[in-house]
């Protein structure tokens, strides 16, 4: 059975504390002057809500943090969950063309931290509701997405309601990103902002049909996300001691951190990004060995190259071209069988083989009904789910009779 | 939202923000794209009987990773038929009534040359007149430009020859390349000037190159003096505008230029007393599109800090420009080091110990503690320190009260007030030897 860790409070802060800290003034202004300022930027290109990232920096150099922060929030209601969580090497950053003169990028998410935290320092209102249209929309779910296309909806002056069934709003910014980039707090300040422009949230509640809400909306924005973790489907998967990834990190995120059970030997199945933020937080937690197995090759990971060098940092073992065949353990998990007959000792088992959809939930083909992010792109970040939500916004607007900038 | 609307000597504007004469201004679709963009009005590229360039015209001073620190240009005024310019001025005003058009003029100094392309550059509605008087290279070897804007008397007498036609504002652009710029000011007041624009660029060779020794920019071999800008003038920008400005003889709107960059530039120059800011190589350097962050970081500011309007800010600073017989030498500051945040670079005992006062006293390295300290004995409080320090706040100037009563050089050397007990420690000849050992 899983034991509580072995570190001391101050080793656990420590270990989940920001892993790209913010910069200081100084260095703001060191970094902002050194971006290019590129027309047509090559940044704001990879960027799935096409933040003017040249445009943001100059204005950090010259001081307008007000106007910095309005440029990333605009067309990205999710700027500050974003600067923390986004996959930069693989999007703004890894695009800058500073690469091409063999030099390290610029900082972009951490420029962008330091635009917006000033947001919530400050707490500068930079958005206002629009003149009241008198059209209703009902959004399923305050994740990202909803919650971004309910920011431009309240911008465009719709009375908007969202319905979520956790407690608490934010979807996985809230529950599911790994401790050591998003805070929940950071992630509830974040998603405040948004519900100040007058948005109705409705907690705990799981809605069941879309066709009951539409005698109710002028239209409805399906943001669900996505399920819970797929099964592998093998002997002693009921056992305890094998829990899903989403649950295990979203019971670290929403308990002291020495509240949430960690195995001595932690076997992560599973190669992708959840995997790596599981097998990681694991570690960090306190477990001796955490180690990701993984039925097919190293190139075949589905995680991020950066999060793979991450794990192996934290001290993460990786076992490939390992097939689970079997949970052993009496009354509770003591090993993993693999196909090839050896077993590895472990007293907890991680899950993150990818989720599955949503089946409670049927969505209509109804022209007043919208979908975006996890939900409808199959499971991606939380840039491409504030993208979905900002343009769902911009179409239910266009339905409803307004004009589209 | 602050209001940044502006009236310049009866020209208007939706904001302060134009573009100077110069490349940027050179053609409609230039003008008219920056219009769309935001700028406020555009002063056009010079105007006059049209010249032959040079092709290599551009010469730059980079600052370690900056490019373009200093920037100068050897190239003359519009190369275009003047039928041409005053066409697409006339095209611009019809299709852009709101913002501000100004015609910069240079022709050879006789009155009814003046008086013939004054009258030519009303015709196309134009908003005002900018009199090119500052051109330091080319055109003023033909007798124009600076060659006009260095002599008052000359000054006066053309600025009277185009008030003498002229129905529209008259805006007088001042060189910097002479001993006391405020003599020219007020030869333009004298003439009937409506306003006045400063400053335009300074002499300049931007550079040797050490392979050839041809001076930059080269043009087959030789080069020749050009024109000074970029944001490396903008301290000597600030002085002359604050001398025009502050001087009482000179009464009329300014129009400052040299070296704005960004929104926080522009402040600096309207607290200093200009109505207008006009910009040119920050916008060769990065396009139009830097108007939306002048315009934008300079509202934030003034709703930050509560200003309504231009005018609110307008020569604020003016008043805190004195001459240095009037400040007060009881005033003391020392420096004071935050070893916190001290990252143990030592540059500043480096430049105390040889550039400055011998204030700063280093310890051994190995002791794990500071590195260095402030001898306040010795510290004048002259800022190095803080300025040669890398780290943001690390070194701050901090007062030090006394009890003395604040006393002017004046007054002091007229025997009135009591100087405060100062730093008087120097490294003398005795100090010297003791440092061989």
């Amino acid at each position: 059975m899983p034991v509580p860790n072995a570190f001391t409070d101050e080793q656990l802060a420590a270990n989940f504390a920001d892993i790209a800290p913010p910069l200081t003034n100084d260095a703001a202004l060191l970094e902002a002057n050194k971006c290019l300022f590129c027309h047509d930027a090559p940044c704001t290109i990879a960027c799935p809500t096409h933040i003017d990232v040249p445009a943001f920096i100059k204005k950090i150099a010259s001081g307008n943090l007000r106007g910095s922060a309005r440029v990333i929030l605009d067309p990205n209601p999710f700027g500050h969950s974003c600067a923390r969580a986004c996959p930069v090497e693989v999007l703004c950053e890894g695009a800058c063309v500073l690469n091409d003169r063999d030099e390290a990028p610029i900082k972009i998410a951490l420029l962008q931290r330091h635009a917006t935290d000033k947001v919530l320092e400050h707490k500068w209102k930079l958005f206002e509701p629009g003149t009241p249209t008198g059209k209703r929309v009902a959004i399923v779910g305050a994740g990202p997405a909803g919650l971004a296309c309910a920011r431009d909806l309240r911008r465009c002056g719709h009375a908007v309601t969202v319905f979520e069934a956790k407690p608490q709003p934010g979807g996985l910014n809230t529950y599911g990103i790994a401790e050591y980039k998003l805070k929940a707090d950071v992630a509830l300040a974040e998603v405040q902002d948004i519900l100040d422009l007058g948005v109705e949230l409705k907690t705990g509640i799981t809605v069941t049909s879309v066709a009951k809400l539409l005698e109710e909306f002028d239209a409805v924005f399906v943001g669900v996300g996505l399920g819970s973790t797929k099964k592998l489907g093998i002997p002693g998967e009921e056992l305890p001691g094998v829990i899903d990834a989403l649950t295990f990190i979203e019971h670290l995120k929403t308990h002291p951190y020495r509240e949430t059970p960690v195995g001595r030997h932690v076997v992560v199945i599973g190669a992708g990004n959840t995997a790596i933020d599981a097998v990681t937080q694991a570690k960090r937690l306190g477990a001796a060995s955490a180690t990701i197995v993984y039925r097919r090759g190293e190139a075949d990971m589905a995680a991020y190259h950066y999060e793979y060098e991450l794990a192996k940092k934290d001290g993460c073992g990786f076992r490939f071209n390992a097939a689970p065949q079997r949970i052993v353990g009496n009354g509770a998990v003591a090993g993993l069988e693999l196909s090839s007959g050896e077993t590895i000792p472990c007293d907890m088992i991680i899950l993150a083989i990818g989720q599955g959809t949503r089946t409670e939930l049927t969505v209509p083909s109804d022209p007043r009904v919208f979908t975006g992010g996890d939900c409808a792109n199959g499971g991606a970040e939380i840039v491409n789910a504030a993208a979905e939500g900002v343009t769902a916004a911009k179409r239910i607007h266009e339905f409803l009779g307004g004009i589209v900038r | 939202m602050a209001d940044l609307r502006t009236n310049f000597a009866g020209i208007e504007s939706s904001n302060p923000f134009w573009l100077a004469s110069g490349p940027p201004t050179n053609t409609y679709g230039q003008v008219a794209k920056a219009f769309d963009q935001g700028w406020g009005g555009a002063v056009w590229k010079t105007i006059g009987e049209p010249i032959i360039n040079v092709f290599s015209r551009y010469g730059s001073v980079d600052l370690g990773q900056n490019r373009m620190m200093g920037f100068n240009n050897i190239e003359l005024i519009s190369d275009r038929p003047v039928a041409d310019n005053l066409k697409e001025i006339a095209e611009v005003k019809r299709n852009y009534p709101k913002h501000a058009v100004i015609a910069s003029l240079m022709v050879e100094s006789k009155r009814e040359t003046w008086h013939a392309i004054v009258k030519q550059t009303e015709d196309t509605g134009a908003d005002g007149i900018e009199l090119n008087f500052g051109c330091p290279h080319g055109m003023s070897e033909r007798g124009m430009g600076s060659a006009v804007g260095q002599v008052p008397d000359y000054t006066c007498q053309i600025v009277e020859w185009v008030k003498e036609v002229a129905t529209i504002p008259v805006i007088v652009k001042l060189t910097p390349n002479v001993t006391d710029v405020t003599y020219i000011a007020r030869a333009a007041v004298k003439g009937g000037a409506d306003a006045l624009s400063l400053i335009n660029t300074i002499n300049s060779i931007v550079g040797i190159d050490l392979a050839t020794f041809e001076p930059q920019p080269s043009v087959a071999g030789k080069s020749s003096h050009g024109g000074y800008c970029g944001p490396a003038v903008k301290p000597i920008a600030l002085h002359l505008v604050s001398a025009v400005a502050g001087d009482p003889k000179v009464t009329i709107p300014i129009s400052g230029i040299g070296g704005i960059s960004s929104w926080r530039d522009a402040a600096e120059f309207i607290a200093l007393g200009a109505g207008t800011l006009q910009v040119c190589t920050a916008v060769m350097h990065y396009g139009f599109r830097i108007v939306e962050d002048l315009i934008d970081g300079l509202s934030n500011w003034m709703d930050e800090r509560g200003f309504r309007s231009l005018d609110e800010i307008r020569g604020r600073a003016l008043p805190r420009v004195t001459k240095w017989e009037e400040l007060d030498i009881n005033y003391h500051v020392l420096a004071h080091i935050d070893q916190d945040t001290c990252i143990k670079c030592e540059l500043c005992w480096t430049a105390c110990e040889d550039g400055a006062h011998q204030a700063i006293r280093r310890l051994p390295r190995d002791n794990g503690g500071p590195v260095v300290e402030i001898i306040e004995e010795a510290c004048v409080g002259c800022n190095l320190c803080a300025a040669v320090c890398p780290v943001q706040g690390c070194i701050t100037m901090r007062e030090v009260p006394n009890d003395f009563p604040a006393v002017s050089w004046k007054n002091y050397a007229a025997g009135t007030g009591k100087l405060a007990p100062r730093s008087s420690q120097f490294h003398t000849a005795a100090w010297a030897p003791r440092r061989a050992q």
